[in-house]
């Protein structure tokens, strides 16, 4: 048991997780503001980062065509509270879930529309190498872009967290999450709070796709990085940002374990076992979800939701 | 005026208690299936049948199926495809194991090994609500695929995990051409969608229906919870199970468990949602607008375009199809939540009062 490589693939397995609880992070900030369960966050990454890449591959400087990809966001945001959220106040989650699948193939369609559906490299300057110094002194190799993820995460979330926290605008997204109703009694404006809520949704969905694209290239693929966290909500509990990051980190620190250790420890056992040659490998598209529902058991409202009441 | 009901008295308790009280109703069922089963068969030609009615009638079961699930007792679930999956290839193992094995007897089967899956991995649904539960049976999904991949048993040990159906022959009699196939689907699909109507009558109905609008106070009225949704996970499975074998049977003739995908989960629940949660009927329409939508769009989008004196270049009309759908799915959720169900008893009562307003 290399007890070195152990270290390496838990630390890859956390800094996986942090890029994972990027992309919660959008689900759970328009979770915690309108209570609806936005499937389409995927398609928001795959989105913001097709339009990033296309305008910097048409010549714009890195900075102007973020500028510009999160002008295309907020025009989102503004369309789909419009479209799609207006009219369907007040109905049943389930509803207002399935409108958000439809949202997502209609920005799927869109985006290949305008962009084309040939896939991209992103490049970020930052190199998927081993850090150096750290392998030199300790043997050990941790990647540089995943250390500069998880930097850029943490900036994102504390950012975050005080937005919620001292702003007023803040304090009026937590209003809404608590109650849509007494929200409006007070005289918070609810359609222009989710107007907000989606727009930094797209501007963390811009953030997500940018590290998602550097590492796995801008391609259709990227629409199932929404699959990938939702493991990460489930265990962390769909209202909570930290649900999300810590979330994040066990999701992604058991999956890459997961995907090492088993297959090496059982492949020989179960082959003997069973008579036939037995590879466990691949484990890791299903062994997320059932972690967090062997999770959900113990936790009903997953690590940090908030309980859920029955009035009856 | 057409959909009057004045003048039918019932005098028995079974006339009272039947399925379609209103003879137009029964008139209208009965016109719709002899035409299913005398006419279609002669007219449909082989595209038709084949490529269009029956998928519209295994996907219309695999609807029933998760309408009982998700419609009646109100427990969310995304891994249909999981349960049609293993039902396709229970069933191919029953006939490829078990010499001399009928093929009705090896659906049936197969029905009842999706039904134990479905229990199992319905089990979490006591403890886990909502949208939680939705993504626990994301779980049942991705790992029933991988399993079905993974150990080689489950498709005889063939090298790409694709099987292939073996033809199907009922007492000698072989169903291999596309009226046969489509009248045996149909057969199957009828009785089934039968069973269903007077299963959500009967009293496990009753408390399917309870446990989704309020399972707290339907516990506390004396209705045992996990029997309850246990049984709603093990008829859905059973279902979308027959599904399957179906789809591999009638329909695909070999599958892979790729095939059953994520995707073909959320179709199903496209249909459910755009049919009608909670309606038998709205299974069969949700079904067939999701059908026949891809093949509305790709047939009439190039001579739309050049009626309108349009240029589409080739990739446009696929992209075009996933943001009409998507636009589709939201004008539908907007205008009629409720679904088609809804829209055709809002019909039929305008047709109580036509020619009057009200």
């Amino acid at each position: 048991m290399n007890w070195q490589f152990f270290l390496e693939v838990l630390l890859a397995g956390l800094l996986s997780g942090v890029m994972y609880s990027l992309v919660a992070l959008g689900f759970v900030l328009i979770y915690k503001a309108s209570g609806v369960f936005n499937f389409a966050q995927g398609a928001m990454v795959f989105f913001a980062a097709l339009t990033f890449i296309s305008l910097v591959e048409r010549g714009f400087n890195f900075w102007v065509a973020f500028l510009i990809t999160f002008g295309a966001m907020v025009l989102f945001g503004i369309a789909t509270e419009r479209a799609v959220l207006r009219p369907l106040v007040n109905q049943p989650p389930i509803t207002l879930f399935m409108a958000t699948i439809g949202l997502t193939f209609v920005l799927e369609g869109l985006s290949q529309l305008l962009w084309g559906s040939q896939p991209h490299g992103l490049e970020l300057g930052i190199t998927d190498m081993p850090l150096e110094w750290l392998s030199a002194n300790t043997g050990m190799n941790v990647s540089q872009f995943d250390l500069f993820a998880a930097l850029v995460a943490g900036i994102l979330v504390s950012g975050l967290a005080l937005f919620f926290q001292k702003t007023r605008i803040g304090r009026a997204l937590r209003a809404v999450a608590d109650d849509h109703q007494a929200a409006l009694a007070v005289g918070i404006p609810l359609q222009q709070i989710w107007v907000i809520v989606w727009t930094v949704a797209g501007f963390v969905a811009l953030v997500s796709g940018l590290l998602w694209g550097a590492r796995n290239g801008v391609q259709f693929a990227l629409t199932f990085t929404a699959l990938k966290a939702l493991p990460v909500l489930i265990l962390g509990g769909f209202e909570s940002v930290a649900g999300a990051i810590v979330g994040g980190l066990i999701i992604g620190a058991s999956e890459k374990l997961a995907e090492i250790y088993i297959p090496q420890f059982l492949n020989a056992p179960l082959s003997e076992a069973w008579g036939v040659s037995v590879n466990l490998a691949g484990l890791e598209i299903w062994f997320p979800y059932v972690l967090a529902l062997a999770f959900l058991l113990i936790r009903p409202e997953g690590l940090f939701g908030e309980k859920h009441i029955d009035r009856v | 005026m057409l959909y009057r009901d004045a003048g039918q008295f019932k005098d028995t308790y079974s006339a009272d208690q039947q399925i379609f009280p209103i003879r137009q109703d029964r008139i209208g069922i009965a016109f719709v299936l002899l035409f299913a089963f005398l006419v279609v068969p002669v007219i449909g030609d082989q595209y038709w049948l084949s490529a269009i009615l029956i998928p519209f009638l295994i996907f219309s079961l695999a609807a029933l199926g998760l309408n009982i699930l998700t419609g009646y007792a109100g427990q969310l679930s995304l891994g249909t495809a999981a349960f049609m999956a293993v039902g396709a290839f229970a069933s191919y193992n029953f006939v490829l194991r078990v010499p001399g094995m009928p093929i009705l007897v090896s659906f049936v089967l197969a029905g009842i090994m999706a039904a134990l899956v479905g229990i199992v991995f319905g089990l979490p649904s006591l403890r886990i609500k909502g949208f939680y539960l939705a993504v626990a049976t994301l779980a049942a999904q991705f790992f029933v695929v991988w399993a079905l991949t993974k150990f080689g048993w489950f498709s005889n040990f063939s090298s790409s995990g694709v099987i292939s159906a073996q033809t199907v022959v009922i007492l000698g009699y072989p169903f291999d051409t596309p009226v046969r196939k489509y009248l045996l689907v149909l057969a199957i699909v009828a009785v089934m969608a039968l069973a269903a109507k007077n299963m959500v009558r009967s009293s496990a109905g009753r408390a399917w229906m309870a446990v989704r609008d309020m399972d707290v106070a339907a516990g506390v009225i004396g209705i045992r919870l996990m029997h309850t949704k246990l049984l709603a996970f093990a008829v859905s499975s059973f279902y979308c199970g027959v599904a399957g074998a179906l789809y591999a049977y009638a329909y695909l003739g070999t599958v892979e468990p790729e095939a059953f995908n994520l995707d073909l989960s959320f179709r199903v629940l496209f249909m459910i949602i755009i049919g009608g949660v909670g309606s038998i009927l709205g299974s069969f329409f949700g079904a067939a607008f999701i059908t026949f939508l891809p093949i509305f769009l790709s047939t009439y989008a190039e001579p739309l375009a050049q009626a309108l004196g349009l240029q589409l270049p080739p990739g446009i009309v696929s992209n075009l199809e996933l943001i009409i759908f998507g636009a589709l799915i939201i004008f539908f959720l907007i205008v009629e939540p409720l679904g088609l169900a809804r829209m055709w008893q809002i019909a039929k009562e305008k047709m109580r009062l036509w020619p009057f307003p009200h």
